[in-house]
């Protein structure tokens, strides 16, 4: 089944120059591995076409159960460049928490969707 | 040796709650209070405020918070830490020293005064040499702006601000020096840290990693269950109380606002990360994902386990160079059909603009109720928004095309779509950019240099 990702985690994000960055944390721990297994780089650069213009590069923190997303050419040049209302890249964590992502019918059972 | 050091977070950035650090130094024991003033353009801000006034150049909200709270300081020898400085770190410590005395404190501190960050006199030397400086995100060479350069510094790490403590400094004043640098030094300081004792570098640099931003990990702009969230309108700013084997725990001051909870020191964990096995900083490499977290009790997380690698030969620093003009002009639109008609005034604002034959590197349009925030992401909006912003902005090198823009927005309230309001602010304002560059200089080019005043 299909499940957002609001339902699976929480972010938060922000910026280095023109890149932005999120981190996807997940709600719970049993949720990690399907993060690391659906929310990919590519498909977080499919996600955010249109508005991310370079690569995307993923790091993995088991340790905190979260995901590092590094979203280059995003934000119309960075800082006092941007013309941008979120030049600094915040709400990038609630745009990435409307991807959905496929969930096995007993990884849903386990986690009571 | 004192077994635990409690450093409260007092700004997460220049201009945050004005009464912050008042409540962290009256709402409950702390040893150290950390302030941090610059943001990245913070520098250039400072640099013009000089040229047109000598002794300026500096956080003169730091002065009149030292006011406020240095008698306080004194008695229960709470020390500070502050990268206020800015281009006059000398002026601000007189002004401190000046404020203290005042106050009828002569004699009973010392003024700590971290300087050299400021590269700007060094610049063409250091270019002559084949030094490049090249531009850490675009790769560029820096001659290419040295002619629009308008500030140069380095980004200092904790090593000169643990010397000034060493000396007896209770207030420490820094121009440029890194925000986790304000939290370390005082560990060092402390508990005899030594300068290569990675793992200690490392927790001492994630620990003000983690307070750095302030509130923001205590409940502030906190997505986790952000409805449950407990009083945010007094909010307690972050605490780090440390350990000397490089254990620390998260909290802060009883009866406020706010939460710290796992989830919360996660989010800002993560927040402005890079590759989170190398956070470079002057002082170590921290490995982010060595850290461990676990509660500790209410609104206590204990922070544990943190490595780190040894520190590069570099320093980053930091220039601010003059990249044009920009200005961003809005008109609000209401129902019926405020999209299209804010969409319609789009149209005919950017035909006008040709006419006039304005050239702009950057035309950005954006529809604020119904994508501002997340782009094509949000989808196709309702049909009966109640309303939606028109929000325009240019950016260009010739500022009289940036003018003449901004003289064409107000004129679409008599000449364009219908149900338009919200031109009452006038026309909009152009402003310089002064933008960023970051770069990386060899460490032993830079010689930071402490000095201690007695008051």
């Amino acid at each position: 089944m299909k499940v957002k990702l609001t339902k699976l985690a929480h972010a938060r994000s922000g910026d280095k120059g023109d890149t932005a960055n999120v981190g996807l944390i997940a709600l719970r721990e049993e949720v990690y591995p399907i993060l690391v297994r659906e929310v990919t780089a590519e498909r977080v650069k499919q996600h955010f076409k249109g508005i991310c213009k370079g690569d995307v590069e993923r790091f993995e923190l088991p340790n905190l159960g979260a995901l590092n997303f590094l979203l280059h050419e995003s934000l119309d040049g960075g800082g006092t460049l941007s013309l941008m209302t979120d030049a600094q890249g915040k709400t990038f964590s609630s745009a990435l928490l409307r991807m959905e992502v496929d969930v096995s019918n007993d990884e849903a059972r386990q986690l009571e969707l | 040796m004192k077994q635990k050091i409690r450093i409260a977070a007092g700004q997460g950035f220049w201009g945050d709650l004005p009464d912050a650090p008042v409540r962290q130094v009256e709402g409950g024991p702390v040893d150290y209070l950390m302030l941090d003033y610059l943001a990245e353009v913070t520098m250039s801000i400072m640099q013009k405020q000089r040229s047109r006034d000598p002794s300026a150049g500096y956080a003169k909200d730091f002065v009149s918070l030292m006011k406020q709270i240095l008698p306080a300081c004194v008695e229960r020898n709470i020390r500070v830490t502050a990268n206020a400085g800015g281009v006059n770190v000398e002026g601000c410590a007189n002004a401190v020293r000046d404020v203290a005395r005042e106050l009828g404190l002569e004699g009973k501190l010392r003024i700590g005064i971290v300087t050299g960050d400021n590269i700007m006199p060094k610049l063409d030397e250091l270019l002559s040499r084949g030094i490049e400086l090249r531009n850490m995100d675009t790769g560029a060479t820096l001659s290419s702006v040295r002619e629009r350069i308008q500030s140069a510094n380095v980004y200092l790490g904790a090593a000169p601000m643990v010397e000034a403590l060493n000396r007896g400094a209770q207030i420490v004043i820094t121009g440029r020096a890194t925000d986790t640098g304000l939290t370390l030094a005082p560990l060092m300081h402390e508990f005899g840290w030594a300068a290569d004792d990675w793992n200690k570098m490392a927790a001492g640099t994630i620990a003000g990693h983690i307070i750095e931003c302030g509130a923001q990990c205590s409940g502030g702009n906190c997505q986790y269950e952000w409805r449950s969230i407990p009083n945010l309108a007094n909010v307690g700013f972050p605490i780090v109380e440390a350990m000397p084997d490089g254990a620390f725990v998260i909290t802060k001051h009883e009866g406020t606002g706010g939460w710290v909870i796992i989830p919360s020191v996660k989010e800002q964990l993560v927040y402005e990360m890079g590759d989170p096995h190398s956070y470079i900083t002057p002082d170590c490499i921290a490995d982010f994902t060595t850290v461990r977290l676990e509660y500790e009790g209410r609104d206590r997380v204990r922070v544990y386990g943190i490595e780190g690698r040894p520190a590069t030969d570099t320093f980053k620093i930091s220039i601010s160079y003059s990249a044009g003009y920009k200005a961003v002009g809005t008109l609000v639109y209401s129902w019926p059909e405020a999209y299209d008609k804010a969409r319609a005034a789009d149209r005919i604002l950017r035909a006008r603009l040709d006419r006039l034959g304005l050239k702009f590197d950057q035309i950005l349009t954006e529809f604020v109720g119904a994508n501002a925030t997340h782009g094509p992401l949000a989808g196709e909006p309702p049909a009966d928004l109640p309303e939606v912003q028109l929000r325009v902005g240019v950016r260009g090198e010739d500022r009289k095309a940036v003018e003449r823009f901004t003289k064409e927005i107000a004129p679409l309230v008599l000449t364009g779509p219908p149900g338009v309001t919200g031109f009452a602010g006038g026309r909009p304002k152009v402003e310089e950019i002064v933008a960023y560059w970051p770069a990386l200089l060899p460490k032993n080019e830079i010689k930071p240099a402490v000095s201690v005043i007695d008051v």
